[in-house]
This record gives C-alpha cells, sequence and structure tokens, in this order.
C-alpha cells in the first residue's frame, strides 16, 4: 500500500507557483529518488510536504498513510511520522542535544499514547544509536549543531530519524557538503533504518549518493513537475548525459 | 513569517494565562488609605517598633517628601497617587501565633495553591520557607531547626523587637535612608520582609527562601530584607512573588540589603513573577526594587541571580558594592517581558576594593509590544588596583513590535583595571522553529526550549530546587512567543 501519495500537488512560495502539479506514490518499504537540477523545486517539495510556512499549498492533495495531511500543521504531520533530514541543519545556541531529542521522542510518543521515555533510560538508547553512526559523547552535550562540521550535522540528522523512527523520511539533500568517507558513514547510517514498515524519500543532485543508497525508483524533477520516472538506471542516465538530456528526452 | 505571525498571536493568547491571578477572600485590618506622618506612626505602632525605629522612619518620610520621581528610565509610567493606596493591611487572625498549626487554613491553602505548602513534612526537603501576605509575615518555617545552627530566619518586624542591636547596626548600611525615591519611601513605610543573620564560621544547612504574596486590593507592598553573614558564613536565598489579577496598577517597592564580611558568601536569587496586567496594559504590578549587597570584607562574594518574568513595570538594579580586597560580585539575570510589560533592569557593580572581581551575565528576551532595557553601570575607582569585570548582555526579540534596549555605563579611574563588555541581539529564528516543529513539538515547547537554550548560562546558577520552576515559568510566559 503506498504510505505518501501525492496527487496533482501545486505549491507557491511569495505568491509564486513553484509546484506545478506532482504526481508521485511511495509505498512500504520503498526508497524513492528525486533528482534535478538547481532550482526545480526540488527543496520546496521538502518542505511543501513537511508543512513549513510560507510553502503554500494551492492544489491537490498529499496523504499519508491514506490520511490527507495537507490541513495538518508541522508539528502534527511530524508526530504522524513524517521526518525530514534538513539539508541545512539549524543551530540551536544553548539547547543540550539529549533535551532537543527528548523533546522530540516525547512528542512522538505522547501522540501514540505511549509512555515518555526518562531522562537515563533516553541516555542509553540514544547512545546505543550514536555509535553505530559514530557520534561521540562529546558530541551529544554539545548544543544541538552548534560548532559540529558538515559531516557531523548531517549524522546527527540521522540519529534523529533512528530515535524518532518515522513511516516516512525525506532526505534532503543529505550528501551536500560531505566528503567521501563522511558519505559513505551516512548512507550506512540510513540503510540500517530501511525497513519493511520505513519508506524514504531521497533527494539530491547527484548520482553518487544513489550508489551508496539504492532507490527503487527514481524521479526527475524539473521546472516543478516530475518529467521522468524509471529505476536506478535512469540516475545513471543523468550521470552520463546531464539533466538537459533528460529534459529532450521529456 | 506565518509562523512569526502565529508565534504573536499564540504570546498574545498567553498574557491572559496568568496562573496565580486567584484572590483570597480573608478578612483583613488596614490603616487608612493614603500616606502622612500619621500613617507612619500608626504602622510602626502596629509593629510594636522601638523610638528609634519610628524615628528612622519619620526621617525617611521627610526626606522622602522632597525628593522627585526619578525619571532617568526608558519607562513609561503613569503618575502614581501615592495618597490612594493602603500602606498597611494585614489578615485579621494573624496576631501572635505560636506554631503553623494556628495559621488561618484559607493562607495556608493560598500558599499551597501557589505551590509553597507550609507545613514542613511537606515542605521541599531542605528549604525554609518565610511567608509574607501583603504587609505581614505569617509563618516562617525551619526555625528551630536553623537556630540549632545559630542561623536567624525571621520576620524583620520581630528581627527589630528580638535583634535590636543588629539590626540598627545594618539597616541602611548598605542603601542610606535617602538613597533613592523608592527606598526612602519603603524606608518609611516598609511592613515586613525577611531577616537573616548568619554567624561566623557556619554554612546555613538549607536553602532559605521567602515568598512574597500581595492579596489586597489598592494596597502596596513594602518589603525590606537584611541579610548579614559573618566571616566564613555560607548562605543561599531565594525569593518568590505572586499577586492577584487586578485592573489597577498596584506598587511594590521593596529593599533588600546584604551584607558580606570577610570570606562570607551570599547567593541571592529571585524569582519573580508578579501579575504582568493584560496584554493591554491594564493592570499589573510596579515592581520598583532597590537591592543591593556589600562585599565588605576581603575575599567576600555576593552572587545575584534573578528570573523575572512578571510586573507590569519592573525598576530593578541588583548591585554590589565591592570594598574587600579581591572580592566578587556577580549578576546573572533573565528577563522576560510580553504584552505590554516594560522592563528597565541591570546592575551596579562598584569596585573599590583591590583585585575584586565582577561578572555580569544578562538575557533580555522581549515578544508582544514589550519594551526591555537592560541599564548597567561598572565603575573602577582608584583604589582598585587590578579589578576585573566581565559583561555579556543579550537580547532576543519575539515578533516586530517590541524592543530590546542596552545601557551600559562604564567608568574606571584605574588604569590597571579591566572591563569587558559583549552583547548581542538576535531573533528566535523560524528556521529554528520550523525545526524543532519538524521534529514533533508544539510551537509553545519549541519555543520554550530555545529560549530555555538562551538563558542556561543564568539557570544554571539557580539552586536546583527551583531551576525546574523557572524553566517552566519562562514557558508559561512566553507560550508560544520565540524567544
Amino acid at each position: 500500500m503506498s504510505i505518501l501519495e501525492i496527487k496533482e500537488l501545486t505549491a507557491s512560495v511569495d505568491g509564486t507557483e513553484i509546484l506545478h502539479g506532482i504526481n508521485l506514490s511511495v509505498n512500504a518499504g520503498e526508497v524513492h529518488a528525486i533528482m534535478g537540477p538547481n532550482g526545480s523545486g526540488k527543496s520546496t517539495l521538502s518542505y511543501v510536504l513537511s508543512g513549513r510556512a510560507g510553502y503554500e499549498i494551492t492544489g491537490g492533495d498529499v496523504l499519508l498513510n491514506g490520511t490527507s495531511i495537507i490541513e495538518a500543521e508541522a508539528d502534527e504531520r511530524a508526530r504522524a511520522g513524517l521526518f525530514l533530514a534538513f539539508q541545512y541543519p539549524v543551530e540551536l545556541p544553548g539547547v543540550s542535544g539529549m533535551s532537543f531529542l527528548r523533546a522530540s521522542v516525547n512528542a512522538r510518543l505522547r501522540e501514540q499514547g505511549k509512555e515518555e521515555v526518562d531522562q537515563l533510560g533516553f541516555v542509553k538508547i540514544v547512545r546505543a544509536e550514536a555509535q553505530k553512526l559514530g557520534i561521540s559523547d562529546d558530541m551529544l552535550k554539545r548544543a544541538v549543531n552548534v560548532g559540529f562540521s558538515g559531516g557531523e550535522k548531517k549524522r546527527y540528522e540521522i540519529l534523529q530519524m533512528a530515535l524518532l523512527k518515522p513511516v516516512m523520511a525525506i532526505l534532503d539533500e543529505t550528501d551536500s557538503g560531505l566528503d567521501v568517507d563522511a558519505l559513505k558513514i551516512v548512507s550506512q547510517g540510513v540503510n540500517l533504518l530501511r525497513d519493511p514498515q520505513r519508506s524514504m524519500l531521497v533527494i539530491t543532485h547527484y548520482q553518487r549518493l544513489l550508489s551508496y543508497i539504492v532507490p527503487d525508483k527514481v524521479h526527475i524533477l524539473s521546472g516543478g513537475l516530475i518529467v521522468k520516472s524509471g529505476d536506478k538506471s535512469l540516475a545513471l542516465e543523468v550521470e552520463e548525459n546531464g539533466y538537459a538530456g533528460i529534459n529532450d528526452a521529456a | 513569517m506565518v509562523a512569526t505571525v502565529e508565534t504573536i498571536t499564540a504570546v498574545e493568547e498567553a498574557t491572559g494565562k496568568y496562573k496565580y491571578g486567584f484572590v483570597t477572600d480573608i478578612e483583613s485590618e488596614k490603616a487608612p488609605k493614603g500616606l502622612n506622618e500619621d500613617i507612619v506612626r500608626f504602622i510602626s505602632a502596629k509593629k510594636n517598633e522601638p523610638e528609634w525605629m519610628l524615628n528612622w522612619r519619620l526621617k525617611a518620610y521627610r526626606h522622602w517628601l522632597k525628593m522627585p520621581t526619578p525619571d532617568w528610565s526608558k519607562l513609561a509610567i503613569e503618575p502614581i497617587d501615592y495618597n490612594d493606596i493602603y500602606y498597611y493591611s494585614a489578615p485579621k487572625s494573624i496576631d501572635k501565633l505560636n506554631s503553623l498549626d494556628e495559621v488561618d487554613p484559607e493562607l495556608l491553602a493560598t500558599y499551597e495553591k501557589l505551590g509553597i505548602p507550609l507545613s514542613e513534612q511537606k515542605m521541599l526537603a531542605g528549604v525554609a520557607v518565610d511567608a509574607v501576605f501583603d504587609s505581614v509575615s505569617v509563618a516562617t518555617t525551619f526555625k528551630e531547626e536553623l537556630g540549632r545552627a545559630g542561623v536567624i530566619f525571621c520576620p524583620i518586624s520581630e528581627a527589630i523587637q528580638q535583634y535590636p542591636e543588629l539590626v540598627k547596626k545594618y539597616l541602611g548600611s548598605v542603601i542610606p535612608v535617602a538613597d533613592n525615591y523608592f527606598s526612602a519611601l519603603n524606608c518609611a513605610v516598609f511592613t515586613d520582609g525577611s531577616f537573616v543573620y548568619v554567624p561566623k564560621g557556619v554554612r546555613c544547612p538549607m536553602e532559605l527562601s521567602t515568598y512574597f504574596r500581595i492579596n489586597e486590593k489598592n494596597t502596596g507592598q513594602f518589603e525590606r530584607t537584611l541579610i548579614i553573614v559573618e566571616d566564613e558564613g555560607y548562605v543561599s536565598y531565594l525569593e518568590g512573588c505572586t499577586a492577584p489579577q487586578r485592573d489597577e496598577n498596584q506598587l511594590h517597592a521593596a529593599v533588600v540589603e546584604l551584607v558580606a564580611l570577610t570570606d562570607a558568601e551570599i547567593k541571592y536569587s529571585t524569582v519573580q513573577n508578579w501579575y504582568p496586567g493584560d496584554e493591554t496594559g491594564k493592570g499589573g504590578i510596579y515592581n520598583f526594587v532597590t537591592k543591593r549587597g556589600a562585599c565588605k570584607g576581603d575575599r567576600s562574594k555576593i552572587s545575584w541571580t534573578q528570573v523575572e518574568t512578571g510586573s507590569a513595570i519592573t525598576w530593578k538594579y541588583p548591585s554590589c558594592v565591592l570594598t574587600g580586597k579581591d572580592s566578587i560580585g556577580e549578576f546573572y539575570s533573565v528577563a522576560v517581558t510580553n504584552g505590554a510589560q516594560q522592563a528597565d533592569t541591570g546592575t551596579k557593580m562598584i569596585h573599590l576594593g583591590e583585585g575584586s572581581k565582577s561578572t555580569i551575565i544578562s538575557k533580555g528576551i522581549s515578544a508582544g509590544k514589550s519594551q526591555n532595557t537592560y541599564r548597567g553601570l561598572v565603575e573602577i575607582h582608584r583604589t582598585a588596583d587590578t579589578a576585573r569585570n566581565f559583561t555579556q548582555c543579550d537580547s532576543l526579540l519575539v515578533g516586530q513590535t517590541c524592543g530590546a534596549h542596552t545601557v551600559p555605563y562604564i567608568v574606571s579611574r584605574n588604569p590597571s583595571g579591566k572591563i569587558e563588555h559583549e552583547a548581542t541581539t538576535s531573533r528566535i529564528s523560524e528556521e529554528q522553529l520550523f525545526y524543532c516543529l519538524q521534529r514533533g513539538m508544539s510551537e509553545e515547547d519549541a519555543v520554550s526550549l530555545i529560549v530555555n537554550g538562551f538563558c542556561k548560562e543564568v539557570m544554571k546558577e539557580l539552586p536546583m530546587e527551583f531551576a525546574v520552576e523557572a524553566q517552566k515559568l519562562i514557558g508559561i510566559s512566553l507560550e508560544g512567543s520565540v524567544g
């Protein structure tokens, strides 16, 4: 069944329409990649889906687990199991990582009617997940994203994904700003989280990431529309011919 | 930008949510309205005061009559009719209590509702409380246990009777009678407050705290606190304040004096949550307070920590006079203003002693249509060789209609003195807010988290027992507002 269903979605930013009618369906456990040139609407799509203020849906619908989410606030969508790994994670000066992570996880648990985690139990869970991503205790003690390197920020995003256990994760240019080693660690972390109960939408400019996170489907976004869909070989085609070639073919 | 608008709306809604706005229905005895020498005499007589105390009050009153209202702050204050205020109000049932069992159940219930149970079994472990209701102290807990350690903790009215020598020696020694308009007024009409004396070499075995509550309508609260710590002594003291939600402004003009002798240390923390008025600026407490500590002894230390979330207007500069050699003054402040609140707060660090050091960390958060000013003086005198100060003032703005202002005064008369001043102004960005929302937090929780992060350096200075409460309070005061 489809976890995420996007139907004829149009959206504007500051009164300018950026998405002109997106159709996309992601089934349970599938990983889809969205590729596209700069300015094609990739980041806009991730913000529209996650409900960021200022990204206005003007038409169409988005269903998460069969329920429309376009009227829901960003935090409600998050608690329903939608997760966005940010391209540029935001610094929260003075906010301890542990408080931030626990507030996030508890918000989700409350929504599910489950008991919140206590501080001590939570530290253990976080440490175990952090270890898999090579995140040190020292980094967990620092303020959220403050003074983190590019690679550390991206790993921290994946840590949050591991803790929040989303049903639908959107990874917005997770590869940007990463060297090969960091890319491998982050991809490994993402692959560990692949699960029949979890779908992913991997947004990227380059094919490179998709050698590590192998997608079930690839879609080319251009000018606010999906111009072509295919399997992972489509990504290689982009690598070879560039987006211009794809556009022509479409 | 939408989020910002929603944030502002949430902030405005939150201002209607003052949790302590209830009124206790209790019969009280009041002095006639207004202020004149007879009222001063009335208060003094009510307290059964000795002649010297009455004369001291009258001297202050005559001074006050000649003083102009201060107008140098960045505050818009409606003229106050000093003859339209009750200067004395006491619950009728309060006369001569021997134990907590005799306290009017209405009063106990009031403090219970405020989260301050006065029965010792139920109290926070290790915290002694003096509860001041309008003009009088209604209960002081753990007196005996403190007495065994040699610590005196009692209402100041009682101290005047029982320890007149100490009171005579130190009352007005840090803040002279004619220091300023509001302190002079306080000297004339103060009704109660706390007195603490820690003898030589004693570390006070528990946190001391006073909870101030204004209940009566049209009543001013003029409390007076005096804390003396002898050589090598230590005390940590906390005050909390609340008042009912009323349409008129009420005046609270307190004076707090601290005296630290050689190697003594005083840690004074305030969580101020007076009723702030409604979002249009109607009602609320005028909080005009003079607080000053004297580091008289060598290596003495006074540390002020304040979390200011309430009051319609706050005018308050807890200060340190650093006379002792190598003495230390600290000021840690979080001031949150929302709705139509105004705050003009900061500190004065007066360096007289050689090698004296001071640290100022101020975090101002303004939301709604509020105005939040940090005003601080750092002064290094000729005698203060190698004195040092470090000041950091950070302001956080929520929305487009509030104001944050920083007014530092820096005077150095000694070339070996060193003064550093850092200041920043920022906003809670829409980006930060969205990041938290995307993790499932409500906007209110997100703001509270971000603001508490912003204030962290100050919050960690609060005694553990109150840090959690203060954190929540900041969340409530800003419900939905960024920080």
